[in-house]
This record gives structure tokens, sequence and C-alpha cells, in this order.
């Protein structure tokens, strides 16, 4: 147990993704929602880079970055369309927007 | 090593405890800090892999950027804030049953797969001039400069995106 293992880093992501996984279907706030999705995106970057010091290889923090990025883009977006549901239903609880339901 | 493994377990345990509370607490703005800790120990952890830039990165957008956004989304739609009661949706007990799966699944194929490799010791990549950050933007700007390209047009585009989406006058 000297080292740093491979799986200590990989696991603590899987940890991290399940919670996310809770947290995109248990909540009821489109806020609580969006904030779960990073929790996942996080757990995705832990998983790059991890792979990425294994094989000594800066591909892995190429694409954390790139989503890094990605999420910013998905974030304000995200944001900009509860504020609309907000805006057109003064809720914004996710039980509430159902009319693609028939 | 040994140090490097003591500081590992002690952020990761506040990861989780933290993720847990954001996922659990009924109160939205408590949930936004708890993620800011996580983020917090996200970014040690890329420290910790040798990915200083990464780090860096970490804290100022998602730390600096992604939750001040989250924070004036959270202001701006605050109907729920001042009753905390009924965050959670009454099929909370099907996410607790797909996380513990998927926990499970995942943590018995890594275990299998990767059971006893170690990382390197030396997890600095084969750099130019010794820092990770030079070969990364040498990396970024030669090997990955289409993506890059596409990554900022995405970037444009979404910010358009969402400034079309949010405005008021239509």
């Amino acid at each position: 147990m000297d080292d740093l293992m491979l799986n200590q880093f990989l696991l603590l992501a899987a940890i991290l993704f399940s919670i996310g996984v809770y947290g995109v279907i248990a909540r009821k706030n489109t806020v609580m929602v969006l904030m779960s999705i990073e929790l996942i995106l996080n757990a995705v970057n832990i998983n790059l880079l991890t792979f990425g010091a294994a094989n000594r290889d800066v591909a892995g923090a190429v694409f954390a970055l790139f989503v890094i990025a990605v999420a910013a883009a998905e974030v304000g977006v995200g944001l900009a369309m509860v504020l609309i549901i907000y805006r057109n239903r003064q809720s914004v609880d996710l039980d509430e927007v159902d009319s693609m339901r028939g | 090593m040994v140090a490097q493994n003591i500081f590992f377990y002690v952020i990761a345990a506040g990861m989780v405890g933290a993720a847990v509370a954001v996922v659990t607490t009924r109160n939205v703005v408590r949930a936004a800090l708890y993620l800011i800790a996580v983020f917090a120990g996200v970014a040690a952890q890329f420290i910790l892999l040798a990915a200083e830039f990464v780090a860096v990165t970490q804290v100022l957008i998602y730390i600096g950027a992604i939750m001040v956004l989250m924070l004036f989304g959270i202001m701006l739609t605050r109907a729920r804030i001042g009753r905390d009661v009924d965050m959670t949706n009454d099929h909370w007990w099907v996410g607790v049953g797909t996380a513990l799966l998927l926990a499970a699944v995942m943590a018995y194929s890594l275990i299998d797969r990767w059971g006893d490799d170690a990382l390197p010791v030396d997890r600095q990549v084969n750099s130019v001039g010794g820092s990770n950050t030079a070969t990364v933007s040498d990396s970024i700007f030669s090997q990955y400069l289409i993506p890059f390209e596409i990554v900022s047009v995405l970037l444009l585009a979404a910010l358009v995106g969402a400034i079309v989406i949010a405005r008021k006058d239509r």
C-alpha cells in the first residue's frame, strides 16, 4: 500500500458517478438535476486523467479540458431553459413539466 | 508515497460525503455550496494525478464560473427556497436501486480488471522542457487543433443559444 493505485481513483469516480445518477433520478428541482449532471461529468474527468497518468499520455488532460468546456456550454443552455420554464409556469418542479405525456 | 495515500483518502472521504449531501439536502443553496466542496476535492485529486493545469482550470471554470451561474439560476427561480420540503420525488427508491446496482457492477468490473495495478511513480507525461502545461498546450495546438476549434464554435453557439432562449422580448 505504498503507491497510489489505479483502482482507488477509478472507484472514487464510480462512486461519484453513481451518486450523480441517483440525483438525476430522484431530485425534483430542475437546478438540482443540473448539479447532479455536473457530478457525473466530474467523475468522467477523474477517469480521463487517471488513465492519462497511468499511460503517461497527455490525451487524458486534453480531453478533460474539452469535457470542462462542453460542461460550461451545457450549464449555460440548461439554465436558460430552466429560466424560461420558470417564467412560463412559476415552478421548476420536474413533475409538473409533463406536457410531453399524452 | 504514504503521505499521498493519506491525502487521497482524506480528500476522497470528504468528496463522497459532500456529494451525498448534494443529492440529499433539502436546501438548494446548501446543495450548491456542497457541490463547490466536491469540485475543490476533484481539483485536489487532479493535483495528485500530476495534472496541475487541469486542476487550475477546474477551479477557475467550475468553482468560478459554473457555480456562479448555478447560484444565479437558484436565485432567479427561488420559488422553493422558502419551502424546503419535498425536494425529492416519490420514486427516489428507484434512484437508490439504480445507483447501488451501477456502483456494484462498476466496482466489480474495475477490481476484476485493474486489481493491483499501481500508477507510475513518476506521473509527469513525457514533457517538453519539464512542464506538463507546456505539453498540454503543444498537444492542443498541434494534434488536437480541429477538436479545439470545434469546441470554441460549440461554446459560441451555446452562449448565443442561451441568450436567445432566455431573453424576454419575444
